[in-house]
Formats: structure tokens, C-alpha cells, sequence
């Protein structure tokens, strides 16, 4: 997929490269400092399914909505954007986490995962991604990303042992549709293949 | 969101000095620390929180994030993840209470976030402190408790005032109060520990002033004591919807038993006081006795006489009997 390179603004000012100096800062000249930071923007660094993808963009931008607004990769849903719906999800050193919940600033250098990056370069689909195809695992679709990633933790934490196992660990990902019967069948259906895998 | 300057520490004596105006846990606070950021974000999105500074602390989980269990007790590191420590196999085995509260906790994704201390310092779910066009002392302090005569239901009814009857949500910091834990501080002033029990304040007419930490202070770890009643201990926690909810009541239990009688125990309540909340007289009342119904009541009853109802929550210390009741028993059945 082609993800222009975002160059949305100027770089005018850049407070986490002065690391620990800037943070030896007394408070009181941090927010002296805070105009600055608000007006600009501050340029990061995201490593986002395995390549280096530069942003600039405000200071408060979630990393969904870096992942989104500015890196186009629109995979990864905004539902509640209060962490409690968990469509948002993606997996950061491979542990699952609430995209809408980090500040994208904070995750620099960090190896984040989209559903994008979850298929193989020749397009064969992560057993997750073809299992909730064959079990029908959704109804509108707008959840499933973030289920799919929230299942592939799911089976790398050893979480999906059992039906309960997996509604209870899949807890963190609601579905309006109310499909949950197909998604645990799906996880358990990926299980399968990825621990032959 | 208000616009924020960002700055991201390498140690706590760094941590100390930018986060000098972090304050006690006041909600108006220049300046706030981020750890997992499941508390703070939220906040920040909602315009509770207006730090005009974010002090990221993530490079301290590399030194204070290990979990050691030796013939002392455990110990936790302060940014450990709540999923690492639900996980641990010796937490598992000796401290499954402690284990039990964090697995029951929010979500798999906002326990792979969160660390341990900012857990026990996330604030109270209350829909007032939390909605910005309402009266709330804690937020805003002398403007008034929209709870008290308001939709309360799931508010508390230990240990509140009538500045603030507002819960604290959460579940780890219940079993640290239970197993009589220590909290590991660092800050200018150097290193010290004191009872995990006076690490949140009482309400005192300035539920604002949240805690006993000094501003810059950062929770570097907890340390929980060894005792015979630590592998006979569970967290039992009653929630509106099965999974990913806050507790409206739960209790935390831990019990050394011998032939039948109570030698020890320890007791904390969940989804009901306006802190974590340990029931000494349920303890006392416990020791001595055989464990039975009748006792496990007496117990519960000593334990909720303080109880302060406020219309919507009248059912609160009746649920919180029988979830101490049920707790007790079910630890009693435990083998440790």
C-alpha cells in the first residue's frame, strides 16, 4: 500500500530531542516552553508495519489518529476514542494496546502493527484475517481489525485455551453486532494454524 | 485536549524535578506524570486533567519493573504491567489474590498498558468528577457534590464525607490493602516507603488533595509481607456485566487457618469506600472463631457498620456483606 510520507507542516520545534536535558527543565520554564510546543508541531518518527514512517503533527495526536489522519492507514477504527470499546487496537512490541489511549509521541521506536501489516507481502492472509472470513466473524466490519488483532495477542499470550478463556481475554473488544459466537469460533480456528505455523 | 509540552525522563531523580508542580493528585495539577497513560489520556481528552505539562516516565520501567518473591514477601516493581504480574506463575501460587484483582481488571489491552502504580493512582469513575459542567469538590474544589442527592448509585458508602462520596475504582489497590502492603517512593528527597493503607488520603472536606505523595514523588514499587494466609487469599469481585467492568462491590480475603479456626486474617473491600478500603474489625472479628456462615457474617456485619447511604446506593452494604460472606467461604475451601 502507498502511504505518502506526511508532510503536513513545518517543524518548527522538537522537545523530545533535548531527552533527558529537557526534562531537567525546572516545571516552571516546561511550561514556559509550553507555547511553543502547543503552536508547532513536533515531528516523530513511527515504525509502523515494519518501516520507518515519518509525522508531523501535533503534540496531542493519539496514535490512531497519527495511524490515520496522517499515515492513511485507515485499518485501525476510532469507536469510543475513551479506550473502552477497543476498536482502535494494535500491537505495539507485539503486546495489544489501546491506539486511541497513546500519544503518539510516546511510541517513537516502538514496533506498531495495523491490520495493513498483517497479511504477507504476496497478500496471503494472517490465519486470523482468513479465519474470520471462513467463520464469518463480524456483520458490519467495523470492529473487526481490532478484534482480529486482539486475537492474534490473544493466541500469543496463551489466552485462547478454551471458550471461556477466549471470551474472557476477547472481553476488550466490543461488537455492536453482537457476532461474538463466530469471532470465538475464528480464534479458535486460527489457534489451529498459528501454533502449526 | 489542551495543548501540553512533552518531556520524557531517564530516572527518578529527573522525574523529581520536572514533575516538581505534580502536587498531590490535585486534578488541576500544572504538571502530570504518564506511565501507561489509561487514566491520564482519558482525563485529558475529557478536559478533566489541563496539565500544561506531561512528564513521561516510560524509560523508568526498564529498572523498576521486576517482580521478586522471596521468604520476606513480594515485591513488585512500580511499572510492571498489570498483565505481566496476573500472569506470573509465583504470584499465581502464593499471592492469588494479588494475581485475581489484576486479571479481573479492565481489559487484555488496558492491562498490557498500565502499570501498577499508575493503577493504584488511576482516579474515581464518579460521571461527575468526570463530566466537566457539573458541580465537584474533587475537581473543583468548594463547588459542591453533585453525587450526594444525584444519580449515585454505584458511589460509596465507606468512608466518605459530605464533600465527596465518590468510589475508588479500583481492584489491585484493594488487595494491597488487604495484604497490609508497602509502597516504595522516590523522589527529591530521596528514597522512603510507608503503608501502601496511608497512600490515599481520607476525603476530609478536600477530597482535591488525593494523596499522601509529595509532589515529584513516583511509586517506585510495592512490597507485600510474606504471611501463612498469602496462598489462602482471593479477590472476589461483583460486576454488572461479567467481564471489563468496575466493580460495584468486591471484597479481597486472605485467611490462615488452623483446624478449623481462624488464625489470621486479612479483608479488603472494593466497590464501596472512597479508598481502598481494609475491614480491621471484620479481621478482629474473625480471629479465634471457626470459620463458618455464621461467622463470615458477624464478620461482614462489623465490617459494613460504618456504612453511610445516599438514596441510589442503599443496596451497597447489603451486597457488600454477602460478597464478603461468599469470599470467605470460598477461601476457606481453598487448599494452601
Amino acid at each position: 500500500m502507498e502511504r505518502p510520507e506526511d508532510r503536513s507542516g513545518p517543524s518548527r520545534r522538537n522537545l523530545l530531542t533535548a531527552g533527558a536535558a529537557a526534562a531537567a527543565l525546572p516545571a516552571a520554564q516546561a511550561a514556559a516552553a509550553l507555547p511553543a510546543a502547543a503552536a508547532g508541531r513536533v515531528e516523530m518518527t513511527l515504525a509502523v508495519n515494519g518501516r520507518d514512517d515519518r509525522v508531523v503533527a501535533d503534540m496531542r495526536t493519539s496514535l490512531l489518529d497519527a495511524l490515520r489522519e496522517h499515515l492513511h492507514l485507515t485499518g485501525s477504527k476510532k469507536g469510543c476514542d475513551q479506550g473502552q470499546c477497543g476498536a482502535c487496537t494494535v500491537l505495539v512490541n507485539g503486546q495489544r494496546v489501546l491506539s486511541c489511549l497513546t500519544l503518539a509521541v510516546a511510541v517513537q521506536g516502538e514496533a506498531i502493527t495495523t491490520i495493513e501489516g498483517l497479511a504477507k507481502a504476496d497478500g496471503t492472509l494472517h490465519p486470523m484475517q482468513q479465519a474470520f472470513l471462513d467463520q464469518d466473524g463480524y456483520q458490519c466490519g467495523y470492529c473487526t481489525p481490532g478484534q482480529i488483532l486482539s486475537a492474534v495477542a490473544c493466541v500469543h499470550e496463551g489466552h485462547a485455551k478454551s471458550d471461556d478463556d477466549i471470551r474472557e481475554y476477547m472481553s476488550g473488544n466490543l461488537c455492536r453486532c453482537a457476532a461474538y459466537p463466530k469471532i470465538v469460533a475464528a480464534v479458535k480456528q486460527a489457534r489451529g494454524r498459528m501454533e502449526t505455523a | 485536549m489542551r495543548p501540553f509540552a512533552y518531556a520524557r525522563v531517564s530516572d527518578t531523580t529527573l522525574a523529581a524535578e520536572a514533575g516538581r508542580d505534580t502536587g498531590q493528585g490535585q486534578t488541576d495539577a500544572p504538571v502530570q506524570f504518564l506511565a501507561g497513560g489509561t487514566t491520564l489520556i482519558d482525563l485529558m481528552k475529557l478536559d478533566v486533567l489541563r496539565p500544561g505539562a506531561v512528564v513521561d516516565l516510560k524509560p523508568l520501567a526498564a529498572k523498576y519493573s521486576a517482580i521478586q518473591a522471596g521468604s520476606d514477601g513480594l515485591r513488585l516493581g512500580g511499572f510492571a504491567k498489570m498483565s505481566k504480574v496476573a500472569d506470573d506463575p509465583v504470584v499465581l501460587r502464593d499471592y492469588p489474590a494479588i494475581a485475581q484483582s489484576l486479571q479481573l481488571a479492565a481489559s487484555p489491552q488496558i492491562r498490557n498498558m498500565a502499570s501498577l502504580a499508575g493503577n493504584v493512582l488511576q482516579r474515581t469513575r464518579c460521571n461527575y468528577y468526570r463530566d466537566v459542567t457539573w458541580p465537584c469538590n474533587k475537581r473543583q474544589p468548594g463547588s459542591g457534590c453533585s453525587a450526594i442527592g444525584g444519580a449515585n448509585r454505584n458511589f460509596a458508602v465507606l468512608g466518605t464525607d459530605d464533600s465527596c462520596i465518590s468510589q475508588y475504582p479500583g481492584d489491585f489497590g484493594v488487595a494491597l490493602a488487604a495484604l497490609g502492603a508497602d509502597v516504595e517512593l522516590s523522589g527529591s528527597g530521596g528514597f522512603r516507603v510507608m503503608p501502601f493503607g496511608t497512600l490515599h488520603r481520607p476525603p476530609d472536606g478536600k477530597p482535591h488533595i488525593e494523596t499522601t505523595l509529595r509532589p515529584g514523588e513516583v511509586i517506585t514499587g510495592f512490597r507485600v509481607p510474606a504471611g501463612a494466609w498469602t496462598r489462602r487469599s482471593l479477590y472476589l469481585k461483583i460486576r454488572d456485566r461479567q467481564s471489563y467492568e468496575f466493580a460495584i462491590s468486591s471484597a479481597a480475603v486472605a485467611l490462615d487457618i488452623d483446624g478449623g479456626v481462624v488464625r489470621q486474617a486479612r479483608i479488603g473491600l472494593g466497590g464501596m469506600a472512597y479508598r481502598p478500603w481494609r475491614a480491621h474489625e471484620a479481621e478482629a472479628a474473625l480471629i479465634g472463631k471457626p470459620l463458618t456462615e455464621a461467622s463470615a457474617k458477624e464478620a461482614a456485619d462489623a465490617a459494613l457498620q460504618g456504612a453511610k447511604i445516599h438514596g441510589e446506593n442503599a443496596f451497597k452494604p447489603i451486597l457488600a456483606r454477602r460478597t464478603l460472606v461468599r469470599a470467605l467461604l470460598q477461601a476457606q475451601t481453598m487448599e494452601a
